[in-house]
């Protein structure tokens, strides 16, 4: 039976606050950090990216788990801002990482969900036996348009994930999948921003497919949500996480831990995968969890997972979601947050 | 940068690959054929630590043109507890924290892209501990 | 070895000399030094170049220069050491010459900066490429590095730094050649803008066009050319580790220190026999490390010999009478054979202004990149 043997993320530590953004824009900064629950997001600096992001998650999660690296069997990586178009992000990350040259690599596409879906995929490969270990990652830094909503919430940071059959974290008890085809949010090559629908992101969407997803893993283990410790839903701001997990029976309590999205934003890829590693950084033995991803287009992957007793004795090799957020950082003015996120147009 | 140029110094960017001479022990990053230090030319492989000291610094304010957008940044030989030494970026502090004696660790990032449409080129920089 | 003399020099102003080229400015000084000997043939040409390859797009300098002088037949090269490549150019000719293959030889120096190129780009080359322009280091930067391990090492000052450029600038402006023909105070200097930590913008040398040239003959022939020939006494070439971050002390220039021994060795002479040095001044930084590692002043007393004005013309062994690269200019290849041409002028009382009383004993230090390489020459009033 496969589990996660080794987990571990990585947040830039370059910071804008949310007042910052509505300052630069003419909105009222108190208007948006409640109606969108954010406080501050992350910001990958000029020299992070997908694959920056991806090496540090995935050198945390091998020092958890403690392995061999060249024992992976196969990596993915999920992103929706991966730095080429064409060139894997895999190979790179493999590279550093000490992963190979026996190993299968692919990159993920699939919005927000592409990390869980590489994450799955890693975990059939070890399940079915294919391979020892696999590694599957969620990352992105991701943009948002000026003076469009996600401004406040597109960020940077993700969380990587390595399955195996012996010395597990988190034992991984079931999984489920829902899929449909629902335009919501989308970029069309050559675009710099994505657009997305409005207010049709939300019921359709986002909480049609969370809802889905988790009604459908609940009721195929035949679990409910107090039997649960820990629950962690996609996150694209603070409110629609707490409002699916309200809905499902959560009590605020069991999705505290893993709601990080008022702090670090919304990391697309990276978002449930971090909010799961920051559960995971405080899980004990025997606790269940929910995670349930959420990417446009659409679609939801759910997992349901159990912490072990391995979990505690591991965890401190590699730093907490938490002392990520809470440690060294700096906060900059729109003027270096546009100019980081290539918003200004130079001479090239 | 040409890409067999850039794929050649792989091991030695992405994982910091080094060796140590069998004559005299001396850990030699990157890694080369004829000790600089005894002349021998027998290695073993090797791995630098990922964190190091900075012996000496500046903060680059006039940068290449390759570096333009990210001036000023802190510059700084670094030592690894192997005694190997290599010249690096500090990066995620205020250029003037970094000074001989900055303990950092070494992160693995975009040290510089070929304009728009060349390779992206990674390596490693420090960040300060703490 | 035969004794070997400099009996004849020419120059060009250093500058922005938009109206010149690559090749104009190497005729024009390679004439004038031909033309103070009377010297109609010559056996060899040795240019001195950094890059006209990635300045201008030319290399291949030798035969351009000797076609261009109107000696196509003649035997040229070019020699490249980075900034030490003039340097290194005249010690060719001092070879080729003491050898007693070649009896009249050219050495010259060119370089063309201001035609359009990536200056930085052009000069990170003389760096480490895998190891440091790959990082984003710069020249200001390396010296930065070098004046901070300085600094920490030995408490050198922002002012010490200071003092050279007010120095060579106070020098310089008695320089008819020199790029820039004006003091500076140290106030200026301070207040200038910041390129590497601790280097501002006055501490370091501009960019520069221009040439310089020497005819370099047996001494016993010397007469036939000049009534004050100058004696080349000795001269000394080295190498250091290229990565700043490979050296033992990045405050010491090994290769400057090597090479002033073997010069110092052949000459027969000390450092408390010169009476005029001309230095490597890139950055303020290097003529505090030069000083020492010429052995003019303990480790460390680099800054104090500036300060106290022990290296000023006045003092006890001027340095940089020609206001150095800071303010006479460096147009990279030219450098080494300029600095030799100032010493020549010093040697022969013709140095107007910036006279030495009494110098017979002089000392030309020219060095390539972050110090990886460096010559030295030792002269003597014959």
């Amino acid at each position: 039976m496969a589990g996660i043997v080794g987990y571990g993320a990585f947040i830039p530590r370059n910071r804008i606050k949310s007042e910052e953004i509505a300052r630069q824009w003419g909105k009222d900064p108190d208007t948006i950090r409640r109606g969108l629950m954010l406080e501050e997001k992350s910001v990958p600096g000029i020299d992070e990216d997908t694959i920056t992001i991806s090496v540090a998650a995935g050198r945390g999660a091998l020092e958890r788990a403690g392995i061999d690296p060249t024992k992976i069997g196969a990596l993915y990586i999920g992103s929706e801002s991966h730095p080429y178009a064409v060139k894997p992000s895999g190979t790179v990350v493999a590279e550093a990482l000490g992963v190979g040259p026996e190993v299968h690599v692919a990159d993920f596409e699939f919005a927000c969900k592409a990390g869980t879906e590489a994450m799955f995929v890693a975990y059939g490969l070890v399940e079915s036996k294919q391979v020892e270990y696999a590694m599957g990652i969620g990352a992105d830094t991701s943009q948002g348009a000026p003076n469009d909503a996600l401004e406040f919430s597109a960020s940077a940071g993700g969380a990587a994930y390595i399955f195996g059959r012996k010395n597990i974290l988190t034992d991984v008890v079931d999984t489920y999948s829902y899929t449909s085809d629902t335009p919501d949010f989308w970029r069309r090559e050559g675009e710099f921003y994505p657009r997305h629908g409005g207010r049709f992101t939300g019921e359709p969407a986002y909480f049609s497919h969370v809802l889905s997803a988790s009604r459908a893993i609940l009721d195929k283990t035949g679990l409910k949500a107090s039997d649960f410790r820990y629950a962690v839903f996609h996150m694209p701001n603070g409110k629609f996480p707490l409002a699916a997990g309200k809905k499902l029976g959560f009590k605020k309590e069991q999705l505290e831990q893993g709601w990080v999205v008022n702090k670090m934003g919304n990391t697309y890829s990276g978002s449930s995968p971090t909010g799961l590693a920051a559960i995971l950084d405080v899980a004990e033995a025997d606790d269940l969890i929910l995670i349930t991803s959420f990417g446009s287009g659409a679609g939801s992957d759910s997992f349901v997972l159990k912490a072990t007793a391995e979990l505690p004795k591991r965890r401190a090799r590699a730093p907490t979601v938490r002392s990520m957020l809470d440690g060294r950082r700096r906060y900059l003015t729109y003027g270096e947050y546009a100019k980081f996120r290539e918003k200004i147009i130079v001479n090239t | 940068m040409p890409s067999p140029r850039y794929w050649r110094e792989i091991p030695n960017r992405y994982r910091l690959e080094a060796s140590r001479c069998c004559g005299c022990g001396k850990v030699c990053y990157p890694s080369r054929r004829v000790c600089p230090a005894c002349g021998a030319a027998d290695w073993k492989a090797t791995r630098l630590s990922q964190h190091a000291k900075v012996v000496t610094s500046t903060v680059i304010h006039v940068p290449p043109s390759d570096f333009l957008n990210e001036a000023p940044y802190a510059m700084a030989v670094v030592e690894t507890p192997e005694g190997a030494r290599l010249m690096i970026q500090v990066v995620d502090c205020d250029p003037d924290e970094v000074k001989p004696g900055t303990e950092v660790n070494l992160e693995f990032r975009l040290i510089r892209r070929e304009g728009l449409s060349g390779i992206l080129c990674y390596g490693h920089k420090g960040v300060p501990v703490g | 070895m035969r004794d070997v003399a400099i009996v004849a020099a020419g120059m060009t102003s250093f500058g922005e000399l938009w109206q010149s080229s690559l090749r104009d400015l190497f005729v024009e000084a390679a004439l004038e030094a031909l033309d103070g000997a009377k010297a109609d043939h010559l056996d060899a040409i040795y240019v001195g170049n950094m890059s006209g390859g990635q300045f201008v797009g030319q290399e291949h300098l030798g035969p351009l220069m000797a076609d261009h002088l109107g000696m196509a037949g003649v035997a040229a090269m070019r020699v490249e050491s980075a900034c030490a490549s003039g340097g290194m150019a005249l010690r060719q000719a001092f070879l080729d010459v003491a050898s007693g293959a070649s009896d009249m030889v050219l050495a010259a120096g060119v370089e063309k900066m201001n035609d359009g190129a990536d200056v930085t780009a052009v000069l990170a080359s003389a760096a480490d490429q895998e190891t440091e322009v790959y990082h984003g280091i710069t020249f200001p930067g390396l010296y930065a590095m070098i004046a901070r391990a300085h600094m920490e090492e030995y408490g050198t000052t922002e002012e010490d730094l200071a003092a050279v450029s007010v120095k060579n600038h106070k020098h310089g402006a008695l320089n008819p050649k020199a790029q820039f023909g004006r003091e500076v105070t140290t106030e200026e200097v301070m207040n200038s803008s910041m390129v590497a930590a601790p280097l501002r913008l006055l501490h370091c040398s501009p960019v520069s066009d221009g040439a310089a040239a020497v005819l370099v003959v047996p001494l016993e022939r010397a007469k036939e050319f000049t009534d004050k020939p100058v004696r080349i006494l000795g001269s000394g070439a080295a190498t250091g580790s290229m990565a700043l971050a490979d050296r033992q002390d990045p405050a010491f220039l090994d290769a400057v220190s090597l090479s002033a021994g073997r010069a110092y060795k052949m000459a027969g002479i000390r450092p408390g026999d010169l009476n005029v040095a001309e230095v490597h001044d890139c950055f303020s930084i290097a003529e505090i490390c030069v000083t020492e590692a010429l052995c003019v002043v303990d480790r460390g007393k680099g800054g104090e010999a500036v300060r106290s004005g022990y290296t000023s013309l006045g003092g006890k062994l001027p340095m940089n009478t020609s206001g150095g690269l800071k303010s006479k200019g460096h147009p990279v290849g030219a450098t080494g054979v300029a600095q030799a041409i100032e010493i020549f002028e010093q040697l022969r009382g013709e140095a107007g202004d910036r006279q030495v009383k009494d110098a017979h004993v002089g000392l030309a230090q020219n060095m390539g990149g972050s110090g990886a390489s460096s010559v030295v020459h030792i002269f003597q009033r014959v």
